[in-house]
């Protein structure tokens, strides 16, 4: 099973689901996260965590705890 | 007709821009997500009697953070008569989301389609009049930034208001439909009909709150709901959330002409962001803009910042000539003794310093606003997540630090970002620990009496207070009601943009106004206070201005000067009356000790008792005083806005315990390294509680936290099964 966690930095990932529960999970709910979109990892923090993607054209920046919930093709 | 619009809209969508546009109000508005704190409201300029609510962003109506509240429960149970909901049409889908839920509310509602110049900068545009048929409400495109189709916008939503044409919601897909009118059969008559939607859309989604609310109809839909679950393979929020972004979707391609190749272009924004937030140089740049920051506002060495050389220049201004012509002024026209010392030492020395310090303040707000209208903000805080999280708190505690090293209140204030509660209160409780604006004239007064204005005091004093936050990120969630799990950090960073010079100059202005407020009401308060007690003798004799000895201050310091001998303030009951006053407010203490030392005007510093400074205490000691009176409890103003965080007075007070025990405790230990360094012997009694601090302090450090351990052994046991 791969995750967003895994992608690597300059890819492009289908999102096929969400886990986890709670906030968190509704947070990436709202912020557009969804079963289908794609997801391009654009950088890393300087200290290796969070990370910035691009979802729905606009930038959203998650920790690898957090990315590690969405499960990706 | 009077009535009530509410401006609802993602964070970061121009919502305050907005409110200031239409309302003339002075409105603080900045470029990091969640600037606006609370609701606040204004009247329409040329809409009689209409009144606009402005609301903090949020991205959903199932809000889990505070601020996300109070606009959910403003727009179901305020019943506005109509809401303006702005999207930001560079951004359009997921502003779309947001939208689809408050069309479900049943409330008359107009889209305010904002950013449309940029838009069509880009190349690519929006077919408004399409997409209200498609929303079934009146669609505007405006830019608020240059005022472009807003009176459009007001005539619309008045007209909205006065008609009360409601939305009745876009539908989800035949399966989910199907469940959303059961559930509003089931609700009939337990919420408001026009809402009706909105609730069973809710239970549909098995939103907690909504189904704590209507347990009976919940239970019931959850049942229901299983089916649907089962054939998506998937859970009702999660199903609910891909209709809507589906449903947009298509909404979306019928409607909004994209600029050509807009995926992963070089846009300046990137170009700046892949520099500012680059792996290596990022912690650099941001080190070095704090740097610049803290030049500009106060110097380092023999450089003078440009808020210090402002600050000493009317500061000069209000000793010479307005305090000489003052004093001249009152003997060529008899004014009495007690008189002439109240306006002297209350008004000219008091408050005269507080506003001379004003310059420096108003250059520490100016960086901080350009700082936030550019978009740095959320990088700093995406830059330096990591370190937080380390010591238990988030990347967003780092904004209201920030914040706070300008003033403590808005920097207590702006911890309403961060969703988790433990978090939350943790930064809440630790933001003062940063020196503050009026915090600096105490390090410029230590500096400049005891270490020949040496850079190394300021330097000591930011970064004690960034160790203290830390550490006290690790200390107080061992606590039980800071326990739980860390919060998750999920934050949209806006694209980076020019200053605009009236959102910066407004909140420069805004927040300087709030300190001049304070100086004419509070600090002037206090300052006659203090000029009252140290005047008078115990049976009210007055005998001459600030003729302290003898004076009923003199007496209270006395008492409580015992608690602080260990720190190697000897008997000099003058600290200690000072570091009262700083409750009142920490510039205060050095306008007080010149009151106390006869001084009539004191510059912002205290330059001119600095050599009776130096004769009282040990540089050791004079750290210890300083330590002591950057991390206790805060200005009264600022305990206040803690407690607005914290909720009760109980926690606030324990917060304000600990902040002073952690500030004696470690202004013991600088006074015993301080005095070993120095060569100097420090008290015995000292030492002693210095030990007794180390220790301490390295058990809570150390010691396992007992809520990890109990968390940790839950998931173990339930991975086991």
């Amino acid at each position: 099973m791969k995750t967003l966690k895994d992608a690597k930095i300059g890819e492009t990932v289908k999102v096929s689901k969400i886990n986890g529960e709670g906030a968190v999970r509704q947070h990436l709910l709202d912020m557009g996260i969804t079963k289908g979109c794609d997801v391009y990892v654009r950088k890393v923090a300087p200290l290796g965590d969070p990370v910035e993607i691009t979802v729905r054209g606009y930038e959203l920046t998650l920790r690898k705890s957090e990315a590690e919930i969405v499960e990706v093709e | 007709m009077p009535c009530t619009i509410a401006l609802a809209g993602n964070p970061n969508c121009g919502k305050t821009t907005l409110f200031n546009k239409l309302t003339g109000a002075s409105q603080r508005v900045g470029n990091w997500p969640g600037v606006t704190i609370d609701r606040k409201t204004g009247k329409i300029r040329g809409a009689d009697g209409a009144e606009l609510v402005d609301t903090p962003g949020i991205y959903s109506l199932s809000p889990y953070s505070p601020e996300e509240i109070v606009t959910r429960n403003f727009l179901l149970e305020g019943n506005p008569d109509a809401v303006i909901n702005i999207v930001d049409a560079t951004n359009i889908e997921r502003n779309l989301f947001l939208t689809l839920q408050i069309l479900d509310t049943g409330i008359p509602t107009v889209v305010a389609l904002n950013m449309m110049d940029t838009v069509r900068k880009n190349g690519g545009s929006v077919n408004a009049q399409k997409l209200s048929e498609k929303l079934g409400c009146p669609v505007i495109p405006i830019s608020a930034l240059k005022s472009e189709g807003v009176d459009e916008l007001v005539k619309a939503a008045v007209a909205a208001a006065e008609g009360g044409l409601r939305p009745t919601g876009l539908p989800l897909g035949d399966g989910i439909e199907r469940l959303v009118s059961s559930a509003e059969e089931t609700i009939s008559g337990k919420v408001p009909d026009e809402k009706k939607r909105w609730y069973a859309v809710k239970l549909v989604e098995l939103d907690p709150t909504v189904s704590e609310a209507l347990p009976e109809a919940a239970a019931k839909l959850k049942e229901e709901c299983a089916e649907l679950e089962k054939e998506y393979d998937d859970s009702m929020d999660s199903i609910v959330s891909d209709a809507r972004y589906e449903l947009i979707g298509t909404i979306v391609s019928d409607t909004v002409t994209r600029p050509v190749s807009e995926e992963h272009t070089d846009t300046v924004s990137d170009r700046i962001d892949r520099i500012v937030t680059h792996r290596i140089a990022g912690i650099p740049i941001f080190i070095g803009v704090l740097g610049a920051v803290f030049l500009g506002v106060i110097g380092f060495g023999d450089f003078v910042g440009i808020g210090t050389y402002l600050t000493d220049w009317l500061n000069g201004f209000i000793e010479n000539p307005i305090g000489t012509s003052v004093e001249e002024w009152c003997a060529d026209n008899d004014v009495s003794d007690p008189l002439t010392g109240l306006i002297m030492s209350a008004f000219i020395g008091g408050v005269g310093a507080v506003i001379g310090f004003l310059p420096q303040m108003l250059v520490l707000f100016l960086a901080l606003c350009i700082l936030e209208d550019i978009g740095y903000m959320a990088r700093a805080a995406f830059v330096m997540d990591r370190v937080f999280r380390f010591f238990g708190l988030s990347g967003k505690s780092f904004i209201p630090v920030l914040v706070g090293t300008g003033c403590g209140v808005p920097g207590i204030m702006s911890t309403r970002t961060i969703e988790s509660d433990r978090d939350r209160r943790i930064t809440a409780m630790t933001v003062t620990f940063m020196p503050c604006g009026a915090k600096l004239p105490i390090i410029a007064l230590i500096a400049g009496a005891l270490f020949d204005n040496n850079g190394f005091v300021a330097l000591f004093a930011y970064a004690l207070g960034i160790v203290v936050i830390l550490m006290s990120g690790i200390i107080l969630k061992k606590w039980k009601s800071l326990a739980g799990s860390p919060a998750p950090f999920i934050m949209e960073l806006p694209p980076y943009h020019l200053p605009s010079i009236l959102n910066v100059i407004k909140g420069t202005l805004d927040r300087g106004w709030a300190f001049v407020k304070k100086a004419g009401t509070i600090i002037l308060l206090a300052s006659v206070f203090v000029w009252f007690l140290a005047s008078y003798d115990g049976s009210f004799n007055y005998p001459g201005a600030d003729a302290t000895t003898d004076s009923i201050l003199q007496s209270i310091g006395e008492v409580i000067s015992i608690i602080f001998q260990p720190l190697g303030w000897e008997d000099h009951w003058e600290l200690t009356v000072g570091s009262i006053t700083g409750l009142i407010a920490k510039e205060n203490l050095v306008g007080t000790l010149g009151t106390l030392f006869s001084f009539d005007e004191v510059s912002e510093a205290g330059e001119e008792y600095w050599a009776i400074l130096a004769t009282y205490i040990t540089p050791a000691a004079g750290l210890a005083f300083l330590t002591f009176n950057l991390l206790c409890a805060p200005c009264f103003a600022a305990i206040g806005a803690m407690h607005r965080e914290l909720g009760t007075w109980k926690s606030t007070g324990m917060a304000v315990a600990y902040q002073c025990m952690i500030a004696y405790a470690i202004a013991s230990i600088v006074y015993v390294i301080g005095s070993f360094i120095d060569g100097t012997s420090p008290e015995i009694s000292g030492i002693v509680i210095a030990v007794i601090s180390v220790v301490a302090l390295v058990y809570l450090l150390v010691s396992k936290d007992p809520f990890m351990t109990k968390a940790k052994a839950a998931r173990r046991e339930a991975v086991a099964q």
